[in-house]
């Protein structure tokens, strides 16, 4: 809590680090969290589909393919009838997140630590801040390691090093999955701020979790014309319908993180969207350096991070103002 | 002033519209043991809240060891000890590691938590059990965890809300024994409760309190002659007129009052008069069958002093 006026400073600043505690928080949380059963269930699921979507995508992937980037496709390539890992990816996060987090607050209600926990000198700051950050840095850990074993497998079968570029996009699109499960994490702890019930608050994140992966397209699909006119006669209002419907769609965070799995691990892919024919015209349909791929995704990587904080703080700021007493 | 652990004045704390501590005055002094007694609801859970600045109050000052609890609230929960009613522990964790957790929190350096936490342990005799998950603890284990976990700190003061609630009598006299042990080593407690007569043997002091308000202070013979109106009741049995007995009894020195309960007459003294309640029995022509002094009970100071607030309301 930075309090930035001076009068204030001298007065009524509160004495000591809010982060007094964190490390301690931190570490507990992070124990909990790596031998638990629940993160061991879950570390099993995402281990078998990673583990099953790779060697099926092993067997259509020849190391004398014309395609420079072996290994980003071990992670896109679908063989009937196992999809794609990252589709995996884009379900799986938000549940991993939400189960880490869902009773993060509201469990401390319940099992009466909260006073206990509070009545040491520390502030509720390094608590919530520690509870957090020992989350995502779970989520850290435990998709470093699946990266790091797909290459290991990659590796093994291909017989080819990754190359340089392709590894720089593996860990850039790593960086997009932590915070793709941080937003998911962040909304959950709100939740488990907002709701007394650990369960209300896990039937509250997946109801989100559910509205987004099923009918968030449906919606925009009714939403959208909506908007527009009623009759689309001319270029320009086709080509603005279009972008309302894709700015609706990017509100859904697994829109954006699709866009950054789409654009870091298909360098070929150059544009997102909405395009028109006479765009692509003279284009030269060769891979984008990494950096400016980056360019690309780094409205929705950067909105993914916003995102995160800004549900981070509001559950900061419930937080603070929460009675504690059960 | 300088033995003053614990200062509020005009202390108070609404929720909404409602008044929870009203103009709360209470100083605790070094080494003292000072009871919070009330009903369920009563604001002494609130009160603790506001004691140790996990909540704010709405109005009044209050020094915990000279500290503010609302601006310095690290200094005051550094050397402030606080066991919540019903405490509860990380079921998954031991013994141990739910008090190294505590013991980190507070930043205690990390080659003296083994031995801290083993002592903690120790003098509430658990430690057989340290080592086992605290989930399969029962209710009375986990109420002395809940005073190691205090212990760990080394506090000067002790803040404890209904430590022998949910206990059997037993663990409760046991329980109360270990507050014992800790008064004689010179540890300041606050501790609040609604079960009066468990707590009054080892409270120095006790405020009662009443939807907010502390209605009376003091030892428990000061408010027993505030409130009983002498510090004494003699209950007596005898055979005889009744009636001349009771004007007997009445003419003694320091007697209070005389009233008949039960076919029992209870004298109510400023002292003890037992010898003459007797001598004035077998003058009066009565024969004497029993003749007990009543210890004077915080129940029923409590039941009388609000008795009597209600009498005068409705007159």
């Amino acid at each position: 809590m930075s309090q930035s006026t001076k009068r204030l400073k001298s007065r009524n600043e509160r004495e000591g680090s809010p982060w007094t505690g964190l490390s301690a928080v931190l570490t507990k949380e992070m124990a909990d969290h790596l031998t638990g059963a629940r993160m061991l269930i879950l570390e099993a699921l995402v281990l078998l589909t990673a583990v099953g979507t790779i060697y099926t995508a092993l067997k259509s992937i020849k190391p004398t393919d014309d395609n420079q980037f072996l290994y980003l496709r071990l992670f896109t390539t679908a063989q009937d009838p196992l999809p794609a890992f990252v589709f995996f990816l884009a379900i799986l996060v938000p549940l991993i997140a939400i189960a880490l987090s869902f009773d993060s607050i509201n469990g401390e209600f319940s099992r009466r630590t909260l006073s206990r926990v509070l009545a040491q000198p520390v502030y509720r700051d390094a608590l919530l801040m520690g509870k957090f950050l020992g989350g995502l840095l779970t989520l850290t850990m435990v998709f470093s390691a699946i990266w790091l074993l797909i290459f290991g497998i990659g590796i093994l079968r291909l017989g080819v090093p990754p190359t340089a570029e392709e590894t720089g996009r593996a860990l850039w699109f790593l960086l997009g999955t932590i915070f793709y499960g941080g937003i998911w994490m962040a909304l959950a702890m709100l939740f488990s701020t907002v709701f007394r019930s650990s369960a209300t608050a896990a039937l509250a994140s997946i109801a989100v979790w559910a509205f987004f992966i099923f009918f968030w397209n449906i919606v925009v699909g009714i939403i959208a014309p909506l908007l527009g006119p009623d009759q689309i006669a001319t270029l320009d209002q086709l080509v603005a319908a279009g972008q309302t419907q894709m700015i609706l769609t990017r509100i859904s965070p697994i829109t954006l993180y699709a866009d950054i799995a789409t654009i870091m691990l298909q360098p070929t892919e150059r544009f997102l969207g909405f395009v028109l024919p006479v765009q692509l015209d003279r284009a030269i349909k060769s891979p984008l350096p990494l950096g400016q791929s980056l360019l690309v995704i780094w409205p929705q990587l950067t909105g993914l991070i916003a995102a995160t904080i800004l549900l981070f703080v509001l559950s900061y700021v419930l937080f603070q103002r929460q009675e504690i007493r059960a | 002033m300088l033995d003053l652990v614990l200062e509020t004045k005009g202390l108070t704390k609404y929720y909404g519209n409602f008044v929870a501590v009203d103009n709360l005055d209470l100083s605790i002094r070094k080494g003292e043991v000072f009871g919070l007694l009330g009903p369920n609801g009563a604001g002494k859970t609130t009160t603790i809240l506001m004691l140790l600045g996990l909540t704010e109050p709405t109005q009044g000052e209050v020094r915990v060891l000279g500290f503010d609890p609302a601006r310095q609230p690290l200094s005051v929960k550094k050397s402030v000890g606080y066991m919540p009613d019903q405490v509860g522990f990380y079921d998954d964790l031991t013994a141990r590691e739910n008090l190294i957790y505590i013991a980190k929190l507070n930043g205690i350096p990390r080659d003296e938590i083994k031995r801290r936490v083993e002592e903690a342990i120790e003098r509430v005799r658990l430690t057989n059990v340290i080592d086992q998950r605290t989930g399969t603890f029962s209710r009375g284990m986990r109420q002395r965890l809940g005073l190691a976990d205090v212990l760990i700190k080394n506090p000067q003061l002790i803040i404890m809300d209904e430590p022998t609630q949910g206990l059997d009598p037993e663990l409760a006299h046991e329980f109360l024994g270990m507050i014992h042990s800790l008064k004689e080593e010179g540890t300041t407690i606050l501790l609040s409760s609604h079960l009066l007569h468990q707590v009054q043997a080892i409270c120095d002091r006790v405020g009662l309190f009443s939807k907010g308000r502390m209605v009376l202070q003091g030892t428990v013979s000061e408010l027993a002659r505030k409130v009983l109106g002498g510090a004494y009741r003699i209950q007596l049995e005898a055979e005889g007129p009744a009636a001349k007995l009771r004007k007997a009894l009445g003419e003694l020195r320091d007697v209070n009052a005389v009233k008949m309960n039960d076919g029992r007459i209870v004298i109510e003294a400023q002292k003890d008069v037992r010898a003459d309640a007797a001598e004035a029995v077998v003058k009066a022509g009565g024969r004497l069958q029993s003749l007990n002094v009543e210890s004077q009970s915080l129940d029923d100071i409590y039941t009388r002093y609000f008795d009597e607030v209600k009498h005068e309301s409705v007159h």
